[in-house]
């Protein structure tokens, strides 16, 4: 038997079945934007370069900082940045 | 799967005792031809050259085995003989060979089928049974946690779903005669081709026993009746959703509850009819909160609403016989009801005193100034039943005395009397006006037997041709 689990879709089929992202805004004025440091090296380098763009520009910007890239974000900070901004920009490499 | 066009066919497992019994005699046919499918052990029967490994029960399924030992006669790919477990005399004709198993006991009986095991059955015929399932098929990941996956992919109403395998669904389907591939209707809002596949997958989702699906399918189809204006009563901002009252016997088959805390939980049957419907509603027709669903505040009725009146013990009239139904028939009958209000009153013991309870707690459905907005059903425990019955009051004449107890003189209800604003138009003052239109007020008995209580559901206050009206359909298996 293989581990695959299927499923029969219950719905009317008219969405495609793989999930698809959120639809991104056109513009982000009004917005708040989040730059989430993973604590990866020089992640932040890249992150202060956007944080300038987008101040620039007018943006409201929140910084954020998982406390480390080896494990997936703690739930207090993924609710944090849920409830304080519209987007989110994450540094993955280094 | 190589069908054996001509010649014997066996089929056995090495955990049959008959058939390690007759494992001598399949040797003395080899020299005859014979295939022997094996379905636990493909090195039994021992000595024997070629035999086939059915242990993934492919060709078990195929040839319709539920009896190891089964002996198959096939001519030109069609079967004209079979022969279940050990009968010397049958097994002799059978074969032409006249001394065949000499020695052995005359009889003895085969065992079960591992293909016919319960729970295997099902699983075999998802596999190899060119099932007329055609909804798409959706692939977790091995890693995915599958309820999740649904609640992620926004096929939930908040509780956790069963995730709908193609096994579970086959198993659910197996629940009704009709085939799966069946329009039922179009469902709103999307105005999606329902089947009755898509009802059986949300059924399964909703934790339903395939013996639920004929009520399942019943109220799906009551939703559809254009005057109970499911679209509209989906799009509302008032409170109320689909409520579904069940009548006839196959509510005590599936083992509905008419009785204790009949509104409330703890009832599969109750439970996961109602909210299949509402699954259904979700995923097939779209019909979700935020979205179309505007609902200000909603009803925890929303989840499911579903239970069955108390004909057993009731000396009233059923609501599926009100609504001209057989008393042997099954019914659900669909109702816009907003939710459930108390009516508590452990002192009436006359009819008049307990009929103009009702009638007070009636005449607040929807606001006590609105006439003829919203219809309601009046569900009566049988502690209060018993009053009304015990002097010779039957369900119409109730209803009759509660029509009366509700006609509202328009000084009350004009805007602005009593210092509310809310009201009707300042010219009816002069009028006397009913509380529920004609044929809105339903009575239904339900509940446990202790507790002089019984409740309001008052409805959309949008009724007639205007909204909703209750709908009845006949349950079919």
């Amino acid at each position: 038997m293989s581990d695959r689990i299927i499923m029969l879709d219950p719905t009317s089929e008219q969405t495609p079945a793989r999930r698809q992202l959120l639809p991104r805004p056109e513009s982000l004025t009004g917005l708040t934007v989040g730059l989430l440091d993973i604590s990866k090296p020089r992640g932040d380098v890249f992150l202060d370069q956007l944080d300038k763009l987008l101040s620039g520009k007018g943006i409201n910007v929140k910084r954020y900082a998982k406390p480390t890239f080896t494990r997936v974000a703690p739930v207090d900070l993924k609710q944090r940045i849920a409830s304080e901004v519209d987007v989110v920009v994450e540094g993955l490499a280094d | 799967m190589d069908v054996i066009a001509d010649g014997l066919v066996a089929v056995v497992k090495q955990d049959c005792p008959t058939c390690v019994l007759i494992e001598p005699i399949l040797a003395q046919l080899v020299a005859g031809g014979i295939t022997v499918y094996s379905q636990d052990n493909p090195k039994f029967p021992a000595r024997m050259p070629g035999v086939r490994d059915d242990r993934e029960l492919e060709a078990s399924f195929h040839l319709e085995i539920e009896t190891v030992p089964t002996l198959l006669r096939m001519t030109g790919g069609t079967e004209v003989g079979r022969l279940v477990g050990w009968e010397q005399g049958e097994w002799r004709d059978f074969t032409g060979i006249a001394d065949l198993g000499e020695g052995l006991p005359a009889y003895r009986p085969g065992c079960g089928s591992k293909s016919v095991e319960p729970g295997i059955a099902e699983d075999l015929a998802v596999r190899f049974g060119n099932l007329p399932i055609v909804a798409r098929r959706i692939e977790v990941a091995p890693l995915e946690d599958e309820i999740e996956a649904c609640f992620e992919r926004d096929w939930s109403d908040g509780l956790p779903v069963v995730p709908p395998t193609p096994t579970r669904v086959y198993r659910m389907l197996l629940g009704t005669s009709r085939s799966p591939d069946e329009v039922i209707g179009v469902i709103p809002p999307d105005l999606a081709p329902c089947t009755v596949e898509k009802v059986a997958i949300n059924a399964v989702m909703a934790g339903c026993k395939p013996e639920y699906l004929p009520v399942v399918l019943a109220a799906v189809e009551a939703a559809l009746i254009d005057e109970f204006c499911m679209h509209g009563l989906l799009c509302t901002t008032m409170f109320a959703g689909p409520m579904v009252v069940v009548n006839g016997p196959i509510a005590a088959k599936i083992g509905m509850n008419a009785r204790e805390n009949a509104l409330g939980q703890g009832n599969r049957a109750n439970a996961t009819i109602g909210r299949a419907l509402q699954l259904v509603i979700r995923n097939v027709g779209g019909g979700k909160p935020g979205g179309i669903d505007r609902a200000c505040l909603g009803n925890p009725g929303k989840y499911t609403f579903c239970f069955a009146e108390d004909e057993a013990g009731s000396n009233w009239e059923s609501l599926g016989v009100e609504r001209g139904f057989a008393p042997d028939a099954s019914t659900v009958t669909l109702f816009a009801g907003d939710g459930v209000q108390a009516v508590a009153d452990q002192k009436s013991r006359t009819p008049d005193s307990l009929a103009r309870t009702f009638a007070a707690c009636l005449r607040v459905v929807d606001h006590p100034k609105m006439v003829m907005a919203g219809d309601a059903f009046l569900i009566v425990s049988p502690e209060h039943e018993r009053v009304f019955h015990s002097a010779g009051w039957s369900k119409a004449r109730l209803k009759e005395a509660l029509d009366e107890l509700l006609l509202i003189p328009g000084a009350e209800l004009v805007v602005g009397a009593g210092g509310i604003a809310e009201g009707i138009p300042a010219q009816l003052a002069d009028q006397t006006l009913p509380k529920f239109r004609p044929g809105g007020l339903n009575i239904v008995r339900a509940g446990g037997g202790a507790g002089m209580f019984s409740a309001v559901i008052g409805g959309w206050a949008a009724t007639g041709e205007i909204g909703s009206i209750p709908v009845t359909k006949e349950i079919t298996l």
